[in-house]
């Protein structure tokens, strides 16, 4: 898993948008300095509430927005350098997206293959001939579960249920042979009793086609089961990241604590303390210095109004950006 | 405390070309005065077409042909528009699960309450406002959103919003069909707690239909699961998440991650629910069920006792027979 470098690193990642006419123009940081990694074959989870910026990472990732500040390196390489639309399509391949709803995200007019043959047709330049696109999208199509998948393949997509259609959205991206898998939401429509099934599709593509997927979600428990990695973002800025399994067995900050005490869980005794939280959404619009979870934080000190918290190492790739879980060594002058 | 909701051999059908289609087959609940009865079951199980059906909101297609829908005692199925009409939002009231939908984008909240008090005879516009305020004081809102339209708030506040609309009236019987459904886990949960509180102070009765049974878990007070179109098994929440007798409840509760404990892997349950059109004779589930025997594919099982709760399962003939 650690190499020296990482198949994906943002650094510093801002993206900021204008809102607002031109006499209150104002600024929503919809991403503020996120530093995050991915390592090949390995689940992140990205957690976090509507507005927390987590879908825009995603579009920053897939370059379908430009970055204000900071930067995109894949396989060590800048998204800034690449020229051309050969480069760029080579990244959009390596680095596919699926989305989150099944039922606006394909065609209706076209049939299933139509989506994963163009794909093919235009990314897979050592595949010739018909029958070998052909035989690689029943490849692929099989590989997400689907069979038989030469008659998946010419159904339309109404004849599919939402879950054969997500995971015809994962068949699209793997054929183009990702390293990296951006899945924006992608169980959030489905029936819960139809989540495990592609919650388990996730896994068995890290497992046997080596790809790295980056899980976009507000569902710890999912992200607990799928990933190797969490990374816990708010309004706009990662309050702590760490292995899944230390994160949630000791979360640090105060609102990975309070998103695992809102994971409904019926094995788990309900605790009513928390259902307190007014559970509104930050300010990002021209935001003040300060945390950005203040307003909401139990552990609220005079400190946190006043300095941003940074990320600090509490382990080895354990990290919390938090003013009272984890004091920087110079508390007064954190940056 | 007597029903206050009695449904009985409910039956939905749509009328299509290939001819009736039905949604909800034979349904019969009864919901208590302030109780919270949790309806659950994936999409397409007839759970919302029910729901409708309870409210009297079915347009064609759809229509009642079977059953009967008795609250506070008087049989809802055979009324008119204009009879429910004083009935609603009066005594019985529902929420949409999309309030983005449900709310008015052209008039701020406010006006959405006046022209609901209005509508029922409230014209007094001090007592209008007064009401107004109050109630969205209940539900955690700032009174200065009266003025607000519905683009204006969160996706949580225009949930409570609509229950605050709901409530004007403290109805005996609220129908809410998975109002938490657009909303992220945090808010989700503020907004189940802040329902059982209200419940608790205005002592009205929820039917709460989900298709995640995690939700409504430490909520409900009773359950139905569904599944094509039938309940499949009734019961009181807590035995039945513990003890579910039914292979369809368990597959559901299987079918969810646990954020704590260890990490095993999960199966979900496998196939998809069947074509409504041409169901499979027998037990619905039977496709689909691990457990399947022979004889389950040969009539429609009936209700068995399971302890505390009812399923309709052969599974417990065969445990009461020796």
């Amino acid at each position: 898993m650690t190499s020296d470098v990482p198949l994906l690193e943002t650094l510093g990642l801002t993206r900021h948008f204008k809102v607002g006419g031109n006499l209150a123009r104002r600024t929503l940081h919809a991403v503020d300095d996120v530093d995050l990694v991915v390592h090949s074959k390995e689940i992140v989870a990205v957690v976090g509430e509507s507005g927390s910026g987590k879908s825009t990472l995603a579009r920053l990732i897939a370059g379908v927005y430009r970055p204000t500040a900071g930067d995109i390196r894949y396989q060590g390489t800048s998204l800034e350098a690449i020229r051309g639309r050969k480069q760029l399509l080579a990244y959009r391949s390596d680095v596919p997206m699926v989305f989150q709803d099944p039922f606006s995200s394909l065609n209706p007019a076209f049939r299933v293959s139509h989506g994963i043959l163009r794909g093919l047709k235009l990314h897979r330049r050592d595949l010739n001939s018909r029958a070998e696109r052909q035989a690689e999208a029943e490849r692929v199509v099989d590989a997400v579960g689907l069979t038989p998948a030469r008659e998946i393949l010419d159904r339309f997509p109404y004849e599919l249920s939402g879950g054969q259609r997500q995971r015809i959205g994962f068949a699209q991206a793997l054929a183009y042979q990702p390293k990296l898998i951006l899945a924006d939401e992608p169980v959030s429509m489905l029936d819960v009793s139809i989540r495990v099934g592609l919650l388990n599709l996730m896994v068995r593509l890290r497992d046997e086609q080596d790809v790295s997927i980056l899980y976009i979600t507000h569902d710890l428990a999912s992200a607990r089961y799928v990933s190797d990695r969490v990374v816990v973002m708010y309004g706009g800025t990662v309050v702590e990241t760490g292995p899944t399994e230390d994160v949630l067995a000791a979360p640090q900050h105060p609102y990975t604590q309070l998103l695992l005490a809102a994971a409904p869980d019926p094995r788990v005794a309900l605790d009513f303390d928390t259902g307190g939280d007014p559970a509104e959404p930050p300010r990002v619009v021209d935001p003040t210095p300060g945390c950005r979870f203040r307003d909401r934080c139990p552990l609220v000190e005079d400190v946190c109004h006043r300095i941003d918290p940074v990320p600090v190492a509490l382990r080895p790739l354990h990290s919390v950006a938090c003013h009272v879980a984890a004091p920087a060594t110079h508390p007064e002058g954190a940056r | 405390m007597g029903a206050v909701l009695e449904v009985e051999g409910l039956t939905v059908e749509y009328a299509t070309d290939s001819g009736p289609v039905r949604a909800v087959d034979d349904v019969s609940l009864s919901v208590d005065a302030g109780e919270f009865l949790g309806v659950v079951g994936e999409s397409g199980c007839g759970k919302s077409t029910m729901l409708f059906a309870i409210a009297k909101l079915l347009s064609p297609p759809a229509a009642i042909t079977a059953g009967a829908v008795r609250f506070g005692g008087t049989d809802l199925v055979p009324m008119t528009d204009k009879q429910l009409a004083g009935l609603r939002w009066t005594r019985l009231s529902v929420v949409m699960q999309s309030a983005m939908n449900a709310l008015n984008p052209v008039t701020s909240i406010g006006g959405q309450f006046r022209d609901t008090m209005v509508a029922h005879g409230v014209k007094n516009r001090a007592e209008i406002h007064d009401r107004s305020v109050e109630m969205l004081r209940l539900v955690g809102i700032d009174p200065i959103h009266l003025k607000s339209y519905p683009h204006q708030l969160s996706g949580g506040m225009r949930q409570r919003a609509m229950i605050a609309m709901a409530l004007l009236f403290t109805p005996e019987l609220v129908i809410m069909d998975e109002p938490t459904s657009a909303l992220d886990v945090v808010a989700q949960r503020s907004l189940m707690v802040q329902i059982k509180q209200l419940q608790e102070r205005l002592g009205f009765a929820v039917v709460f239909v989900t298709h995640d049974m995690s939700l409504v878990s430490h909520f409900s007070d009773r359950l139905a699961v569904m599944y094509a179109g039938q309940v499949v098994e009734t019961g009181p929440t807590r035995p039945v998440f513990d003890h579910p007798a039914h292979p369809y409840t368990r597959g559901l509760l299987d079918a969810f991650p646990s954020i704590t404990g260890p990490r095993v892997p999960l199966l979900g349950i496998p196939g998809r629910p069947p074509e409504l059109r041409d169901p499979p004779p027998g037990c619905r589930f039977a496709p689909r069920c691990p457990a399947v025997l022979p004889q389950c594919t040969e009539s429609p099982p009936p209700f068995f006792e399971a302890g505390p709760a009812q399923a309709r399962c052969l599974l417990l003939a065969k445990k009461a027979e020796p």
